[in-house]
């Protein structure tokens, strides 16, 4: 047959290339719209926000403004509490919930309640809960014998309602993707641990935290990049109140922006944020890939 | 498993704990939906005489906080629908690349998604404004859909590339000798096999845009423009807002995402477990 000999005259390597080119532009070609959403919408903007944010006279000037101290304080206190309690309780309660038990069936159920709530009633309801003078709360403190407390009003506890809430809505969440991080590790090395007769807190310490411990790691830095930028939390239950003192940054860059007409102020207070969150960003996908 | 002695007693205090800390907030949400009005200074654990008014106010719109709740739930509800039918398109075609085709920059593609996963939205938020102003597009849906798609599609990316990975790329090559251009091989084989975890991501594009609310709060005003959440939250700008009233709203509003929720939990979660995680 003639085809055959034409085809085999064709050095190999350039088919080769043509295929690929031609794979590079399919690729491409089918990537286009994700690839188009990120040039424009992610990569633009960021280098933007950079932009206006290499004036140096931002930061001497935010860095003199007290709040602004005070929102990076309160930021690394909510990230930090928030997000290590909820993960500690995450993992402890991932055993209690990955025992195979009637009860624990329906508490997982039930558990997934506050995850599925829209996050802007979930708040409210706290907010009305911890009301100083109608509040739930100190009615049932009050019907106890105790003295009422004006939760909101004072930055301590506002932040701490802030952290109650965040830990509230997402521990399930985390707690699921542990029970099933759990369920990844081979039951031989439990059996074998009991033929050694190891007791439940030692099959804890060198069976299952060495097996999890990429996955929480994992998940406390996913976990602290998101909530570094939670806006909705703090603007919702606090609004920054008493007075300016329970900001974080996103709520603290909105106000200078929006607020108060300040859009450098706004873009230096994500810019001073952005060394630590690439870090983190990038630590994550080296370990995720 | 069975349980004696104080471990028993331990595990069904803790879970019972458990339970009224999980319970216990979405309890009071739905009893104050239905304390009438002049009980609503009178704090109690449970409601004395119960009343559907609030959600009958909701529903007829008789009270000016609640004057355009329909507008306002189809606002919540086109915007979420729009932004999910574009993450499907987007992620499939994404996906299918980066799963059956193999090509020069698709490592840096699956790194760009990964990454636009993880930064925060609202960090972006100041710089996305402005663009949207530039171009404006301030006060449409669509300033809002971009934003939601942006935040939403690596996810989608991500979760159907992981799958799609799974199945093998002999598939292909079968239907490529059988005929099959590359787009045939999309629609009739690539499409139906990612089916299960393009539930999930529909799902969860569904949800991440109903649940929105900086975004929405900086790009639409206006009572007839806004979303259900941020409307809920111009009730604070008011001296002293119906708690009962925002409650009814509240629960209302709670009702598809808990309902989605518990039907593709399954799903959900099973994805996100593969796709490493998501949540917050």
């Amino acid at each position: 047959m003639p085809q055959i000999p034409a085809v085999a005259a064709v050095p190999p390597t350039l088919v080769h290339q043509e295929r690929w080119a031609r794979k590079t532009l399919l690729g491409i070609a089918f990537c286009a719209p994700l690839i188009l959403i990120f040039l424009l919408l992610v990569i633009f903007p960021m280098f933007y926000e950079i932009y206006l944010g290499l004036d140096w006279s931002i930061y001497t000037s935010i860095f003199s403004d007290p709040i602004f101290i005070q929102t990076l304080w309160n930021t690394v206190i909510f990230v930090g509490l928030a997000v290590n309690i909820k993960m500690f309780l995450a993992l402890t309660l991932s055993s209690l919930l990955s025992t195979e038990h009637r009860f624990t069936k329906i508490l997982g159920g039930i558990f997934l309640l506050p995850w599925a709530i829209p996050s802007l009633p979930g708040i409210l309801a706290f907010r009305w809960m911890l009301n100083g003078q109608w509040g739930i709360v100190n009615k049932i403190l009050t019907d106890l014998g105790f003295e009422g407390y004006p939760w909101l009003v004072r930055r301590p506890t506002a932040l701490a309602a802030a952290i109650i809430y965040h830990i509230w809505k997402y521990l399930p969440f985390w707690t699921l993707i542990f029970v099933a991080g759990r369920r990844g590790i081979p039951k031989e090395l439990y059996e074998a641990s009991d033929i050694d007769g190891t007791s439940p807190f030692q099959k804890f310490r060198y069976i299952t935290l060495p097996m999890l411990r990429n996955l929480y790691l994992i998940c406390i830095l996913l976990s602290m990049v998101f909530t570094l930028g939670d806006f909705v939390i703090i603007k919702i239950m606090t609004g920054g109140a008493p007075g300016d003192s329970t900001h974080v940054l996103a709520t603290l860059a909105y106000r200078y922006t929006f607020q108060m007409g300040k859009i450098d102020w706004g873009v230096g207070t994500f810019i001073t944020a952005l060394p630590v969150t690439l870090l983190f960003i990038f630590i994550l996908i080296r370990k995720i890939k | 498993m069975r349980l004696r002695g104080w471990r028993k007693f331990a595990f069904y205090s803790v879970c019972s704990l458990l339970l009224v800390w999980t319970i216990f907030p979405v309890y009071y949400m739905i009893t104050l939906s239905l304390v009438p009005e002049e009980d609503l200074f009178k704090p109690r654990l449970y409601v004395p005489r119960p009343t559907l008014e609030n959600y009958i106010q909701t529903a007829q719109q008789s009270n000016y906080l609640v004057s355009e709740f329909w507008i306002q739930l189809y606002n919540s509800l086109i915007i979420a629908l729009l932004t999910t039918a574009a993450v499907v398109i987007v992620g499939s075609l994404g996906s299918f690349a980066l799963a059956r085709i193999r090509f020069r920059g698709s490592r840096l593609i699956s790194s760009m998604t990964l990454f636009t996963y993880i930064i925060p939205s609202s960090f972006l938020s100041i710089p996305f404004f402005k663009l949207m102003a530039d171009y404006d597009l301030l006060g449409t849906k669509l300033s809002v859909i971009l934003a939601m798609i942006t935040f939403t599609s690596p996810y989608a990316v991500w979760i159907l590339w992981d799958y799609g990975k799974t199945v093998p790329v002999e598939i292909d090559e079968a239907a490529a000798i059988d005929g099959a251009g590359t787009l045939q091989t999309f629609f009739r084989i690539y499409l139906p096999l990612i089916l299960p975890p393009m539930v999930a991501i529909a799902t969860y594009a569904f949800l991440y845009s109903w649940n929105e609310y900086l975004y929405v709060v900086l790009f639409l005003s206006g009572e007839t423009n806004i979303t259900i959440p941020v409307a809920m939250g111009n009730f604070l700008a008011t001296d002293n807002p119906p708690w009962n009233l925002l409650m009814a709203e509240s629960v209302l509003y709670s009702i598809p995402p808990v309902i989605l929720y518990y039907c593709f939990r399954r799903h959900l979660l099973s994805g996100l477990v593969t796709g490493s995680v998501t949540g917050t």
